[in-house]
């Protein structure tokens, strides 16, 4: 099976409100063909709308949706040609697995024996060969999402969403699972729109990630790029663990944090402008340029690291990870931590 | 684990309570089967002369036939208008939902008496008295309330995504209703369309009124009981109290909602 | 009627508007005939009408506080206890609610009459010498119309309960409260929603009830029901009988009304 129907999606302007709730607020966004684009985001965010949108169950009320350079803001649902796999995998309780991932072949009136030869081949891409005559409910979570996965593939559609299809799973199933939906799409060269709320399965499976809040997208970045460079304070804060603080350029090169405490910084940032700051809490070393010395609040084993929390004399509240050797530092203890110039991170 | 006594006395206080509930269900039985010309308990012996009698009468048999076509009529004609009405009512987003959701179930709730006089003043008029169709349509709108109230329930607890799925699959507004929404409903279709029928196969008030010379099998019992209280009545009653255990198990096992159907 | 989705409707409301809500206001319009209120002071204020009226009332009350008195503790031990017995005790409520009301007039008839069951058995067992008038009275009508209430009291009832997490009465009784207290302090006001619920049903279902009264009744016990059906069948008085219906009709929405305000203000103190 080929996805010769892949097509890039080109989202412009689109924007919906619900009574005064602006759930998505003039988003434009481009995913390539073949692409894997995540959209992250807390509940409430918007995501969920946007892929509406884009699968045609809500209309927006300005903008356009673009797939292979077709406008198809108006068409149904049913004529748009994107398979789906929804959060509870909306498999079809009275029709077998065959049938489910017969359905969308028979809605396109694909003749009975082509139809056998590609539900065989779906089912056998997800490892699902012997399963035809179950019903859904005589199956496990992970292969209930494999069927879901086989029937929105089935009809070579132009464009895959996965609206949160892991989150039912447990870890080990869903890490499992999340490799094996990447190499599916590597494969069949998919452009694919995934939505989460969870940042590590976003930075695991993503060419990109769009992180959106309140109906607006903050960033559209590759994942090393939402990670390391992080556009603004929400995608910091949301994307890992961090140390973000505020402060003013003195000099190039060099930040006052609102607290009084100076910093040394890669960052060509003209002197007086307000910037942020973000230090991630693994990149901090026992020294460094910029040195922080402070009382351990609170310390918590995590097997292959240390968590501290410190509090530094006259300044910030510090989260960092050491790597796990020797004996976990007490509350109480004195600690002394560093950070280089170029681990830090101005915005 | 130990029953308390409370628990105990709860037990033997139901059990009482549930023989008041089947009693009148379960004397019928040995009376159909008396061989005494009057009634009489206990029976003195068994005979299968009440059933003959009911089997050979003509009279009994017309009424019987009359109200299973005017059951089976209700019932489709009670889905027909039912079914959609109830869509309109959980998927509708109109002025005036909630009244005519009041009006949907309003038979229930006016007492039957009513109706029926209201009903059998206009039929006199209209000459639909004694007819078949006339007793359909009575028939119809005491049931409809039980189709919606069933129907809506199972709308409720439908899950939307799976429509929203066929759709994006590529089905038509009408193959996604035919395919995914109605078969996934016909439990509560099953239930709906059997209490429907069992609302009219019982049914004696508005019979009374409309019926005429043309019987039903409800109205020709009551006809009975002033009369004579002869055993042939236990032995309808018998037949009528199988066909509705046969209705609660068919219920039981292809439909839903019975819990709903007397609420 | 504007907005989406209406249109389904259109069919089922014709239906309702031509052969319900018309005939039903065009036969309450009869009781206004000759523009006087004349029908309405003479089912009001004759002591003959009068005493109907609070006929129907005390049987309702009567028959309401029955069922709740048998109708609990079904519905409690339906909620409490096994799958298995809970769909037993389901079958013992909903194979007499659906078998049809003169079936099981008629087998009360049997069983009450004066050479009926009870009486047969009592007399031979020499515990009275003279049958107990049990038919055609009070007794008959009320023992009957409990009898075919009573699932609807039971069933909103095992609804309540079943909504009473376990865990409450488990954790009661870790606190060490009896069996009654546990009932008292806990399932009797969690419940009261499924208890007012059934005893407005079975009160409204009482008020208009016709069959078993006509039947058990044998003309001594009138209500109504019954008074209306005279009305319309024998005196051919529709004036009278539309007026007794406008009566009827408006006690029966104003205890739903009132039934419906009590239900809202609990919903939202419950909020």
């Amino acid at each position: 099976m080929s996805a010769s129907g892949s097509a890039d999606l080109l989202i412009e302007g689109v924007g919906k409100r619900f009574g005064d709730v602006v759930a998505l607020d003039h988003v434009s966004l481009q995913v390539a063909q073949g692409e894997l684009l995540t959209i992250l985001g807390p509940s409430g965010s918007g995501k969920t709308t946007l892929l509406k949108v884009v699968a045609g169950f809500e209309t927006p009320d300005a903008g356009r949706v673009t797939v292979g350079g077709v406008e198809i803001t108006a068409l149904p649902p049913a004529k748009r040609d994107i398979g789906m796999v929804f959060q509870n995998y909306a498999l079809f309780p009275h029709l077998s697995v065959a049938a489910n991932v017969a359905f969308p072949l028979e809605m396109r009136n694909v003749a009975k024996p082509e139809i056998e030869r590609r539900v065989a081949e779906a089912l056998a891409m997800v490892e699902l060969k012997g399963y035809e005559a179950r019903l859904p409910r005589q199956l496990s979570g992970g292969q209930q999402q494999r069927v879901a996965l086989a029937r929105a593939i089935v009809f070579n559609p132009r464009l895959l969403l996965l609206d949160e299809p892991f989150g039912a799973l447990d870890r080990k199933l869903r890490e499992t699972m999340q490799l094996e939906v990447r190499r599916l799409q590597r494969r069949l060269g998919l452009t694919t729109i995934f939505i989460t709320h969870d940042q590590e399965e976003a930075l695991v499976l993503s060419d990109r990630i769009a992180v959106m809040n309140r109906g607006t997208i903050q960033q559209i970045a590759t994942t090393t790029e939402i990670y390391e460079r992080p556009a603004n304070d929400f995608v910091a804060d949301f994307v890992g663990e961090s140390n973000i603080f505020h402060g003013t350029m003195s000099a190039p090169g060099m930040v006052v944090l609102d607290g009084g405490r100076a910093l040394q910084v890669r960052s060509d940032k003209p002197a007086g402008a307000k910037v942020g700051v973000l230090m991630r809490p693994e990149r901090f070393a026992p020294s460094g340029a910029n040195a922080f010395s402070g009382e351990v609040i609170e310390s918590v084993y995590l097997g292959t690291s240390f968590k501290l929390r410190l509090a530094c004399e006259g300044g910030p509240e510090l989260l960092v990870r050491q790597p796990a050797r020797g004996a976990l530092p007490a509350a109480g203890a004195r600690v002394t931590v560093g950070i280089e110039p170029e681990s830090i991170h101005v915005f | 684990m130990r029953t308390p006594p409370s628990r105990r006395l709860l037990v033997i206080a139901c059990g009482l309570i549930y023989f008041f509930l089947m009693l009148p269900l379960l004397v019928v039985f040995p009376i159909s089967l008396s061989s005494a010309p009057y009634m009489q308990f206990p029976p003195p012996g068994l005979s299968w002369q009440w059933y003959e009698r009911y089997l050979d009468d003509p009279q009994w048999i017309d009424a019987t036939w009359r109200s299973l076509y005017i059951g089976a009529a209700t019932a489709i004609f009670a889905l027909a208008l039912g079914v959609p009405l109830a869509f309109a009512l959980v998927r509708g987003r109109f002025f005036g939902r909630v009244l005519i959701d009041r009006l949907a179930l309003a038979p229930v709730i006016v007492p039957t008496i009513i109706l029926s006089v209201a009903v059998y003043g206009l039929f006199a008029k209209l000459k639909l008295i004694g007819t078949w169709y006339g007793l359909v349509i009575a028939h119809t709108v005491l049931a409809l309330p039980f189709v919606v109230l069933v129907i809506v329930a199972g709308l409720r607890d439908f899950d939307r995504s799976l429509e929203q799925a066929a759709e994006g699959l590529g089905a038509s507004r009408w193959r996604t209703l035919s395919r995914v929404t109605l078969p996934l409903l016909r439990p509560s279709l099953v239930s709906a369309g059997l209490l429907a029928f069992i609302s009219s196969f019982d049914e004696v008030v508005v019979a009374l009124f409309l019926a005429g010379a043309n019987m039903t099998l409800p109205k020709k019992m009551f006809d009975n009981i002033l009369m004579e209280i002869d055993p042939t009545i236990a032995a309808v009653s018998v037949m009528q109290i199988l066909l509705v255990s046969v209705v609660l198990v068919l219920i039981g096992r292809f439909g839903r909602g019975l819990k709903d159907s007397a609420r | 009627m504007t907005g989406r989705g209406f249109l389904p409707a259109l069919p089922a409301l014709i239906l309702l508007f031509v052969f319900f809500l018309f005939p039903v206001v065009r036969m309450l319009g009869f009781s206004l005939e000759g523009g006087t209120l004349d029908w309405y002071a003479k089912a009001l204020g004759e002591q003959l009408y009068l005493r109907v009226f609070w006929n129907t009332f005390e049987i309702a009350l009567l028959v309401t506080f029955f069922c709740l008195l048998l109708g609990y503790p079904l519905g409690f031990l339906m909620a409490t206890t096994t799958p298995f017995w809970a769909t037993v005790g389901f079958i013992f409520v909903l194979l007499p609610l659906w078998t049809s009301v003169l079936v099981r007039t008629y087998a009360w008839m049997v069983l009450l009459g004066r050479n009926g069951v009870f009486n047969r058995t009592l007399m031979e067992a020499g515990i009275t010498t003279d049958p107990i008038p049990m038919l055609h009275n009070f007794t008959g009508v009320l023992i009957g119309m409990v009898h075919v209430l009573l699932p609807y009291m039971v069933l909103p009832i095992y609804g309540a309960v079943r909504k009473v997490d376990p865990a409450i009465p488990a954790a009661a009784a870790g606190l060490g409260a009896s069996s009654f207290a546990i009932f008292r302090r806990i399932y009797l006001p969690l419940t009261l929603n499924g208890i007012f619920a059934g005893s407005v049903l079975v009160f409204v279902l009482s008020l208009g009830f016709f069959i078993t009264p006509a039947l058990l009744g044998g003309g001594r016990v009138m209500m109504i029901a019954v008074l209306i059906e005279q009305q319309v069948r024998e005196a051919l008085n529709w004036p009278f009988a539309a007026a007794l219906s406008a009566v009827l009709l408006v006690f029966t929405f104003a205890v739903y009304a009132m039934a419906q305000r009590f239900t809202r203000s609990e919903a939202e103190a419950a909020r």
